[in-house]
């Protein structure tokens, strides 16, 4: 699945829809925590989180996360949704909890 | 590439918003020179986690970068309080990083670790009131 296909599904609602329709979603992440992101999120991760800021988006660009998914109706801050904009990263948003968001997701690339 | 490439980073201390450029404009810099993704990928981790140190812990400072056919060097100073106990900082989920940046998905204590994890040599110099320097190497396959 790409990341325009998961825009599509309707399956999440859209904070910023980035540079990178085409991009596979290949794996589900999950955590809130950065240092934990860094090392386990991979290449095409969609990456489920809580935490909504500049700093997410950094970690998402520097492990080239295929789209971040906000969960618990989270929002995205207003210098987080700026750099989203700037580095063209796809920010997914859901009231859904974490567990029930990704599964959604895994289901979906099964 | 036979010479070896420098570069220099300052890292700003107080501004959060631009904590990770220096990362991933490195990261940037070694994909255009087609340096193998599994060490460029060692390296933006190792560099992120030290970077953010500096902005979390040290009030900011200065990196250097070598780039030789055979290994990236990093080597990230600052000015900050130094580090008391290198041994138990190095622990993993061992953080002093205060509440505030908790709240921002910092202090894990996972940093100095994943450092260490994904380099193949590491090695701290601190000293209390004067600063810490890490200098990190990753060698290319
Ligand atoms: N550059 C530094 N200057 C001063 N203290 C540091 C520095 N880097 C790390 N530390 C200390 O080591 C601890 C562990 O660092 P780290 O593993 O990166 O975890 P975290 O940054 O999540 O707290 C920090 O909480 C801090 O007390
Ligand atoms: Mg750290």
């Amino acid at each position: 699945m790409t990341v325009k296909e998961l825009i599509d599904s309707g399956l999440f609602g859209v904070i910023n829809e980035g540079e990178n329709p085409d991009c596979e979603v290949t794996k589900v992440y999950a955590c809130d925590l950065l240092s934990f992101a860094m090392s386990k999120a991979v290449s095409g991760s969609a990456w489920f989180t809580v935490m909504g800021n500049m700093n997410t988006i950094a970690v998402a660009v520097l492990t080239e996360c295929s789209c971040i998914i906000l969960c618990e109706g989270a929002a995205l801050d207003e210098t987080g949704l700026q750099k989203a904009q700037q580095q063209g990263v796809t920010v997914l948003k859901t009231a859904l909890p974490i567990f029930e968001a990704a599964l959604l997701l895994h289901e979906k690339l099964k | 590439m036979t010479d070896v490439i420098k570069l220099t980073y300052k890292v700003d201390g107080e501004d959060f918003t631009r904590a990770g450029e220096a990362s991933s404009d490195l990261k940037g810099k070694l994909k255009k020179m087609n340096v193998p993704p599994d060490a460029i990928r060692k390296v933006a981790i190792a560099m992120y986690e030290g970077e953010i140190n500096m902005v979390i812990h040290a009030h900011g400072g200065e990196i250097t970068v070598e780039i030789s056919k055979d290994c990236i060097t990093m080597v990230l100073a600052d000015r900050g309080p130094g580090i008391k106990n290198v041994e138990l900082a190095m622990q993993a989920g061992y953080s002093t990083a205060p509440d505030n940046i908790r709240t921002l998905g910092f202090g894990a204590g996972m940093g100095l670790p994943n450092m260490k994890k994904y380099t193949d040599e590491m090695k701290i110099d601190t000293e209390l009131g004067v600063g810490t320097t890490v200098t990190m190497r990753v060698n290319i396959a």
